[in-house]
């Protein structure tokens, strides 16, 4: 077995790049289990959404960067909500998303590719668009059919629209998107500069 | 020139290790007004303090500057010291060179001897221009007023009482007994909370020392340690206690039916009541907001039925002024309102109980007769869970801290349901166990081993209503997987908090509260029952959350403070006063304004000024009352109040000192 300080060692610098691009401060977590108990998909992951906490915090961010967990959180904040300590899970659990994505970690392939066309579609027209991520999903990930008898009672229930939504405001939406990048590039470069 | 002795002191190796003292000593050599100068490993201990009285006999010292830790810890003892020696007690100063230095310059030796050498330099210029005090005496009355009648202040009446001095009880329900009568069973020992508690209101309502003041509330203090004048307001009862025999017709043919507070509002009370049937006094109340008598003028039945004409509709709040040597506040707690957690379901869900409610349900005398049985639809639960920490713990929605009695009443708790529902589950989700207390762990093991609760280390996130079913979500944080529980009943330990109206009495009699409106000791560990202002003690929950044990040593320690202080027939107090130079003062009224012991007040003086009499107003100071805090010398526009023992002349001085080394740099 590796030795503790050896683990650590590995991880300085993601350790380090997580802290500066997150703010999270996983140090205040007392491991309660209140987030991992209240997380829609915590019966789905590899590791709890606590143990995720625990790694940031022992400083071992290379084996959190590594974990599905991370790529199966929904965003849904309901752990950063309920948190006694006020620690926002979610949003640390998206900066590792983000890191390990730049470092080529993508342990879920399907979920990346999920993430892609919806954040293409939010893109394009400014709000979500189902049946496009549903055919844009079924068809890069191979699995045709996936799902589908779930679409019928929602287009009889009205619930999806075949047409997507035509944003007023395209110059806004492209704006938002650039802001963004921007905003997410500065960071990066802060962070570099900062070492 | 005034002979000044320098003492620095080691304190073992806490300053030497970071401050060079005997390079401080040597520092001190020759500066204007030191005769003498030297260091010492131990300059509390016995041979220290003997050197000290010598060396101010062999160098005719009239002044000393011990060197050493905070004057807080080790100011009377060098004060008894030099007054041993013959000095005045109040021509000494001390120099903080170790929680002001060493502590917080470990690592830099050099730097942090200069700044020591500077603190003893601004000790000796403060020295030189102290001047002689004497303490003078105030008369003390010999009677206390312990507000709260709960555990804490029945143990500290009784224990005052049997002192021999006088004791009033106030207490604002129409009895005295507290959270504890409403309490089942004790832990660790599981007795019957009434059985140990009915006998001490008995013992406390006819103890010939003790006087019970029972619905009323605190209106205004005045005065001062030893002579606090206190205003107390008799809320009217509608009942005159002297006739009223507590033979129960009234409430027996009342036909208003309210929520009964005594029950957390699962029975009914009637409007003229008394809050449980062991009340003490046993003599009713009429709710005024709900008698129909008082709402709509008609009804009118209990004055009919009372077969001794005690129903008085036209009683009035009383104001009694009464004078108190000493406060002894026991005002105890309030349970944390958890309906600020959505995820626990806002306090809607009827089957999501409080421990209070619990021990209301168990409680033989209680709205079920100890069946334990589900609010809702009034069924034996099968399936209880526990929470522990709801509002204690949660820097967010809650309070940080630990309420300190949840683990073992949870235990407890745990421990009578497997008792009373043989065939039950009971699931206690927990973040840490804390037992520190005499028998505590040993019960806390029986309840998981013999009794079988399973304790699950994890916060709940979510409980949901699934029809009559509750479902607990939680993460089992030793096994690293989430957990639901079906329940029939949750019991949230919620946390233990300070009363709605803390900070305003704490205000009322002046004395300071804590961020969460605690009221604070006056130090956590060396003076645990005093506050801040002399004669105001604690007891109780209303210092920090507290079990029954911890309350009721903490009365007794609060009894014996109290009990030294009404012992003496006079009281020293403290020369460092403010004083006013009436020949400048303006009579502005700023200083009035910011004493916050309202020590200070506007008087008129007759001058004879240009061949006339003229009167004007100056401030005048009530030595008594003054605590020495100086807030009113910075007020002051032209200087003319000064406080002794930290005159402007003093710390000027003091400046001058530390600018002089500066500009020499």
């Amino acid at each position: 077995m590796e030795e503790f300080s050896q683990s650590q060692a590995k991880s300085k610098n993601a350790a380090e790049e997580l802290q500066k691009r997150s703010h999270v401060e996983a140090a205040k977590c007392y491991q309660c289990g209140k987030c991992s108990g209240g997380c829609p998909v915590a019966d789905y992951m590899d590791i709890m959404p606590r143990q995720v906490m625990r790694l940031v915090q022992l400083g071992l961010v290379e084996e959190a960067l590594k974990s599905k967990a991370i790529w199966l959180c929904a965003g849904c904040s309901t752990c950063s909500v309920r948190c006694p300590k006020g620690v926002d899970i979610a949003h640390e659990m998206e900066t590792l998303r983000i890191m390990a994505k730049e470092r080529g970690y993508i342990p879920e392939k399907d979920i990346d590719k999920f993430h892609n066309i919806y954040i293409g579609l939010m893109k394009g027209f400014g709000r979500m668009y189902e049946p496009g991520l549903i055919v844009g999903r079924n068809v890069t990930t191979g699995h045709l059919l996936k799902d589908f008898s779930y679409g019928i009672p929602y287009l009889v229930k009205r619930k999806l629209n075949l047409l997507p939504y035509r944003p007023k405001q395209k110059d806004d939406i492209k704006r938002i998107f650039e802001t963004a990048e921007q905003l997410m590039q500065q960071d990066l470069a802060e962070f570099r500069e900062g070492r | 020139m005034k002979r000044v002795g320098v003492f620095i002191c080691h304190c073992g190796t806490n300053i030497a290790a970071s401050v060079d003292c005997a390079q401080v000593a040597e520092n001190l050599k020759g500066y204007p007004n030191v005769v003498f100068s030297t260091d010492y490993k131990y300059m509390c201990s016995e041979p220290g303090q003997e050197m000290i009285k010598e060396t101010i006999k062999r160098e005719k010292l009239d002044r000393v500057v011990v060197a050493s830790c905070s004057p807080r810890m080790h100011e009377p003892t060098f004060r008894r010291c030099i007054a041993d020696a013959g000095l005045n007690p109040y021509l000494l100063e001390m120099a903080n060179i170790r929680e002001q230095c060493s502590w917080v310059h470990p690592h830099d030796m050099e730097r942090a001897t200069a700044k020591a050498t500077d603190l003893v330099k601004m000790a000796v210029a403060k020295v030189s221009h102290d001047a002689p005090l004497a303490k003078s005496f105030s008369p003390v009355t010999k009677r206390a007023l312990v507000v709260g009648g709960g555990i804490a202040g029945i143990q500290t009446a009784i224990d005052i009482a049997n002192n021999g001095y006088q004791v009033d009880i106030l207490e604002k329900q129409p009895s005295i007994g507290g959270k504890m009568a409403q309490i089942d069973k004790t832990f660790p020992t599981l007795d019957c909370s009434a059985c140990i508690l009915t006998p001490k209101m008995v013992e406390a309502s006819s103890h010939p020392n003790i006087n019970l003041i029972t619905y009323a509330e605190l209106e205004k203090v005045e005065g001062y340690v030893g002579n606090f004048d206190v205003t107390i307001r008799r809320k009217a009862r509608s009942v005159d206690l002297n006739k009223c025999t507590g033979c129960g017709t009234c409430w027996g043919k009342c036909p208003t039916k309210v929520d009964s507070e005594f029950e957390l509002g699962m029975t009914k009370r009637k409007a003229i009541f008394t809050p449980f049937p062991q009340a003490i006094p046993n003599k009713p109340v009429i709710d005024r907001e709900h008698c129909l008598k008082f709402k709509t003028g008609k009804c009118g039945l209990c004055q009919k039925i009372c077969p001794t004409g005690a129903i008085d509709y036209t009683q009035e709040d009383e104001l009694v002024t009464t004078r108190y040597g000493a406060i002894v506040m026991a005002t105890g707690y309030e349970l944390f309102d958890h309906s600020v957690y959505g995820e626990y379901g806002y306090g809607k869900y009827p089957d999501v109980i409080t421990g209070l409610h619990f021990e209301r349900l168990i409680n033989a005398s209680g709205p079920t007769m100890g069946k334990i049985k589900r609010p809702s639809d009034h069924t034996e639960p099968k399936n209880v869970v526990f929470i522990k920490c709801v509002g204690s713990r949660d820097e967010t929605k809650g309070k940080a801290y630990c309420s300190r009695t949840c683990c073992m009443y949870t235990a407890k708790q745990a421990t009578l349901v497997r008792e009373k529902i043989k065939d039950s589950n009971v699931y206690v989700f927990y973040m840490d166990v804390r037992t520190p207390g005499k028998g505590y762990e040993e019960f806390y093991n029986r309840t998981t081993e013999t009794y079988g609760a399973h304790y699950i280390r994890g916060r709940v996130s979510k409980i949901t209503q699934d029809g009559d079913k509750l479902r607990v979500r939680g993460e089992d944080t030793l096994l690293g997987r989430p957990v639901e529980i079906e329940a029939d009943m949750v019991v949230l330990a919620t946390a233990m908090v300070a009363n709605a109206d803390a900070a305003k009495i704490a205000q009322l009699v002046g004395f300071s509260y804590d961020k969460d409106d605690f009221y604070t000791e006056s130090h956590p560990k060396l003076a645990p029952v005093e506050t801040h202002t002399a004669g105001v003690f604690l007891a109780g929950a209303c210092q920090g959350p507290k079990d029954i044990p911890d309350s009721v040593a903490q009365a007794g320690a609060a009894a014996v403070k109290v009990c030294a202080l009404l012992s003496k027939d006079m009281l020293e107090t403290e020369p460092i006063t403010s004083e006013v130079d009436t020949k400048t003062c303006a009579g502005c009224g700023h200083c009035v304004d910011v004493c916050p012991y309202h020590a200070i007040s506007l008087t008129t003086i007759e001058e004879r000024l240009l061949g006339q009499t003229i009167t004007r107003s100056v401030a005048n100071v009530n030595t008594s009352l003054c605590q020495g805090c100086g807030a009113c010398t910075v007020t002051c526009r032209s200087s003319s109040i000064n406080l002794r023992h930290f005159t402007n002349e003093q710390i000027l001085a003091e400046v001058d000192a530390l600018c002089q080394t500066i500009q020499n740099k």
